[in-house]
């Protein structure tokens, strides 16, 4: 699946990752810092993802 | 496919929230939110819908959103939007912001810092050699002070979160550094020359606060202030976040229970807050000297060439922010 990250923009692909919280998990992402989207909407931890999904990890955290 | 459901309403949810042991779909996450805020509201008799209320906004998901929850609710609430100079981001931070008050019709004031003031937060950390959001904070608080009170409002509305107040707790505590303990609530009193301020968003994680502006349509500056990166701040909220991850519920009890419990004791331990006043020789602003930080800041640093942003960045935060610039012209 391609997924695109910010902070700063950029995209990777990835495959076989089958949970939003595997995804973040093989990121190294903590959870509690970032939400997963697809197509405008969110999709919570237990949410099944696609190898043809195009996804958003948006982080939540500021520092203003 | 989703398994879990909402805990409202069993419709198939769309963000999990282990602090409440709960998923929620979006009517229910948006129901939550306003909750939450209309509790912080009557718990600290924050706002009432009488009252004239200035939002200070800056186009990121907090700020945004308090606004959107607030006139969702009823309140009669203006913006206002101080431009930092800070390059880009403030350009589009602005956008973000002037985009959600024109499609709502909302009224949004905006002050900008170096055409009105002759400086810029870059400049002021260069000049003064202090971390920029030392000058950033400092300049705001002056600013939407003084618009308040200039403009006849009855409060100032930001949207800490209560992420931002358990990073800012946790700081203080590491130090135990009472006189900001004792001033770290979510309202604080006006006083002469000092209008109220008011943080209704201090029940509700960042994370439910993104989510609420992707429920509801609302664009808002995701990229991080280029000055902020690397700051104490994000690292406490890092820290935060990794004990919320083994034990949710954590933050919100450290903040919570803190403004609970500790409030009555450190009530009057705040000398800032109850010490005697002068009015700035300058703008006339309350002061502990002759005159206000903020005029000393804008007579050293006004019409000094202006500090490009990558120039007053320590190596970490120079490399992130040249990669995002990068990015975003690709």
């Amino acid at each position: 699946m391609i997924v695109r990250l910010r902070q700063p923009k950029r995209q990777i692909s990835i495959e076989g990752v089958r949970t939003v919280n595997q995804l973040l998990d093989s990121l190294d992402m903590n959870r509690e810092s970032f939400l997963v989207i697809r197509n405008g909407t969110l999709v919570p931890g237990d949410g099944r993802l696609d190898d043809d999904d195009t996804i958003e990890i948006r982080p939540v955290v500021s520092g203003g | 496919m989703t398994y879990s459901k909402c805990r409202v309403c069993r419709e198939p949810a769309i963000i999990d929230l282990p602090r409440h042991n709960a998923n929620f779909c979006a009517e229910h996450l948006l129901q939550l939110c306003r909750r939450q805020v209309q509790k912080a509201i009557s718990d600290h008799d924050m706002l009432s819908f009488d009252d004239k209320i200035l939002v200070a906004v800056s186009g990121g998901k907090d700020s945004l959103a308090v606004w959107d929850i607030l006139t969702e609710l009823g309140y009669r609430a203006d913006g206002l939007y101080v431009g930092l100079g800070i390059g880009d981001y403030s350009d589009i931070s602005y956008d973000f912001t002037a985009a959600f008050a024109g499609e709502r019709g909302l009224d949004l004031q905006t002050i900008d810092l170096r055409g009105e003031y002759g400086y810029d937060v870059p400049t002021a950390a260069k000049v003064t050699k202090r971390v920029p959001c030392s000058a950033c904070g400092l300049s705001k608080r002056h600013l939407f002070d003084k618009a308040a009170l200039d403009g006849g409002y009855d409060v100032v509305v930001t949207g800490h979160n209560l992420d931002d107040e358990a990073a800012v707790l946790f700081g203080n505590a590491l130090r135990w550094d009472v006189e900001y303990l004792a001033r770290q609530f979510p309202v604080l009193p006006a006083r002469p020359g000092f209008p109220k301020k008011v943080k209704p968003l201090v029940r509700l994680t960042e994370r439910e606060m993104a989510a609420w502006c992707i429920v509801r349509g609302i664009d808002y500056q995701v990229e991080e202030c280029p000055m902020a990166l690397g700051n104490k701040h994000l690292a406490y909220k890092e820290a935060l976040n990794a004990i919320e991850r083994e034990s949710p519920g954590s933050k919100s009890a450290f903040y919570l229970n803190f403004v609970d419990k500790m409030a009555p004791i450190l009530a009057g331990h705040s000398q800032a807050a109850s010490g005697e006043l002068n009015d700035c020789a300058v703008c006339g602003s309350p002061t502990t000297g002759e005159t206000c930080a903020f005029c000393r800041l804008q007579d050293r640093v006004s019409g000094r060439e202006p500090v490009p942003v990558e120039l007053v960045l320590n190596k970490k935060a120079r490399k992130a922010y040249l990669a995002a610039q990068s990015a975003a012209e690709e």
